[in-house]
């Protein structure tokens, strides 16, 4: 381990988890610290896979959702322990993203769409009544059984710690270096031997699986819900604005992102939902015309190197 | 079958309408325009408001809607779209941007007009149902596809038989060696803008008899179906759109009729299909990046 990655460990990932430890002894309101480990966890996946390759998934939330009906259904039909369920729904996750990895030969704009449209299908068949026997369709499911707070708190803030631990690999390896020379120009990095396909599809795949064990977490947290909510296309967009907001590619970005748009949001947002998305929205606005390499732009602008 | 195929083509053409603009702005400028759906949405109450108010048959607030989002068009074009495009990757921030836009939207006409749902009676665009190869069809239907029709051979007069049509294709083609000839890019690019805001509007006055009541969150589901049509029909090709429009249209009603309960699924399967077999849509060159 060289000298750099040793800081990013200590200023960046130790601090965030031990935090994420801390927190309940300090504050009551568990879902909404759950509901924050689940969107750092959650924006970190997406930076794996749009910050370090350009792939902007819109339906990221897709691999969200198939976790967490990969969790409800592995308790509802296999009786599996939430561990062992959980550990089904990253595969799950995982299954789909390689029946999806076709979707990495478009580009641009071609593949946010076809991402969305992706995610849309598999909630349409998840929600269909005709799966009702299966999936108890639109009616949501319900896994009073193994709810567990504090269990399912500690989960989250484990898969927290790995993808965060990922990250960290990723900036400070040769493979990381490799998505980052595809990113900028694939033609230039295959001639020089890098293998395009290969990096791409590794970085969706772990992407997907991040998202999967985020979304089995989530179902085992809430332990009754409806498909909308595991296939809310705005849990999608929300990871991708806190990446954005933080800066894509680096580990400390979708952190800042998530701590202060996530912060504001619970500030103002539930009591009255349409300021607080015009204020949203208007600030989504800004930082893209003003600030498109986000918060930490403010200082990698002026040479500082950002973790 | 007669029946659906019928409705379909009909439906369709209405569809047309719907992706046209979206597909107008991608096509000269390379952004995604995700509040499309969401214009379409204000045009829909602005529809409303005027036969509410002021009584005014949909036929008369159409052109009304159209010249006010073309003039709405201008100064958000030069406010927005210049800035964005000098950014490295405009394509994927124009998605984010575009997003941002539609939360404003969506938050001000909730603000405004409350989140109720708002229709306008359909009988007022005819009674009765319009007798079409002996099968009956709403008269707001066949009333919306007219529309929609002439809206489809405006947009291919503009294109090839105006002197600035010809500078915007030649900007969709090549916007570089547009700009190094020496046309004014950002004055063709706002007037393309504009158009995609007016046919949104437009399409927006029929969508009260199309698509049911309205709400101010209508725009999502508008966006992916507008999507649909316009990736059939080749991405960046404003005439392509009437074939995908069709080829929505009346798949959309064969499934309606003979697999109801799957019939959501259509719009997405359809995109992800032809984006996989055919990336460049149906009417689409084989021209690909790397």
């Amino acid at each position: 381990m060289t000298r750099r990655t040793i800081a990013e460990l200590l200023l960046v990932v130790l601090p965030t988890v031990a935090l994420a430890i801390a927190m309940p002894f300090l504050y009551s309101n568990e879902l909404l610290l759950f509901n924050f480990v689940m969107f750092l966890a959650l924006s970190q996946g997406l930076n794996v896979l749009y910050g370090f390759t350009g792939f902007l998934p819109f339906g990221y939330v897709g691999f969200f959702g198939v976790g967490a009906y990969g969790f409800a259904l592995s308790v509802m039909h296999l009786n599996a322990p939430p561990l062992l369920a959980l550990g089904l729904a990253g595969t799950a996750s995982l299954l789909l993203a390689l029946l999806l990895s076709p979707l990495l030969r478009l580009s641009g704009a071609y593949f946010a769409i076809a991402s969305l449209a992706a995610a849309q299908a598999v909630y349409e068949v998840i929600a269909n009544p005709a799966l009702e026997d299966i999936t108890k369709g639109p009616y949501g499911v319900s896994l009073a059984g193994v709810y567990a707070p504090t269990a399912s708190y500690a989960a989250a803030v484990a898969i927290l710690a790995c993808v965060q631990l990922a990250m960290v690999w990723l900036r400070n390896s040769r493979f990381g270096l490799s998505l980052q020379a595809i990113r900028e120009d694939p033609v230039s990095a295959a001639m020089a031997g890098v293998s395009v396909v290969r990096g791409r599809s590794i970085a969706w795949l772990i992407s997907a699986l991040v998202a999967g064990l985020v979304g089995g977490v989530f179902a085992w947290h809430v332990s009754v819900f409806y498909p909308e909510a595991a296939f809310d296309v705005g849990t999608s967009i929300f990871a991708i604005v806190f990446t954005l907001f933080g800066g894509a590619g680096t580990t400390l970005g979708p952190l800042l992102g998530v701590l202060l748009l996530y912060g504001v949001y619970n500030l103002i947002g539930i009591t009255v939902p349409q300021y607080f998305q015009l204020i949203y929205g208007t600030l989504i606005v800004l930082l893209v015309l003003f600030l498109p390499n986000g918060v930490v732009s403010l200082l990698t602008r002026r040479g500082i190197r950002v973790p | 079958m007669l029946h659906a195929v019928l409705a379909g083509l009909v439906f369709g053409c209405y569809f047309t309408l719907v992706g046209l603009g979206l597909n107008l702005v991608f096509g000269v400028m390379r952004i995604v325009n995700l509040a499309h759906g969401d214009f379409l949405m204000l045009g829909a109450f602005s529809a409303f408001w005027l036969f509410t108010l002021l009584g005014l048959h949909p036929l008369v607030s159409a052109p009304i809607v159209l010249v006010a989002f073309a003039l709405l068009g201008f100064p958000l074009y030069y406010v927005v779209v210049p800035r964005l495009m000098r950014a490295k990757n405009s394509e994927m921030l124009s998605i984010i941007l575009f997003f941002g836009l539609q939360q404003m939207i969506q938050a001000l006409a909730t603000i405004f007009f409350g989140s109720s749902e708002r229709s306008i009676p359909g009988r007022i665009l005819g009674i009765g149902p319009f007798r079409l190869f002996g099968e009956a069809l709403p008269k707001a239907w066949v009333f919306s596809a007219a529309v929609s029709l002439t809206a489809v051979l405006m947009v291919y007069v503009y294109l090839y038989r105006t002197r600035l049509g010809m500078l915007t294709r030649a900007v969709m083609v090549s916007r570089e060696e547009a700009v190094a000839t020496g046309i004014d890019v950002h004055r063709v690019c706002a007037f393309a803008f504009a158009i995609g805001l007016a046919l949104a509007g437009l399409a927006g006055v029929f969508a009260p008899f199309m698509l049911g009541s309205i709400t101010p969150a209508i725009g999502g589901d508008i966006d992916i179906a507008a999507f649909a049509v316009i990736v059939v029909g080749t991405l960046g090709n404003p005439l392509g759109t009437v074939l995908g429009g069709l080829v929505y249209g009346v798949s959309l009603m064969l499934m309606q009729t003979y697999l109801s309960s799957w019939a959501n699924l259509l719009p997405n399967l359809l995109l992800i299909a032809v984006l996989l077999l055919r990336p460049t849509g149906l009417l689409g060159r084989s021209v690909r990046r790397a």
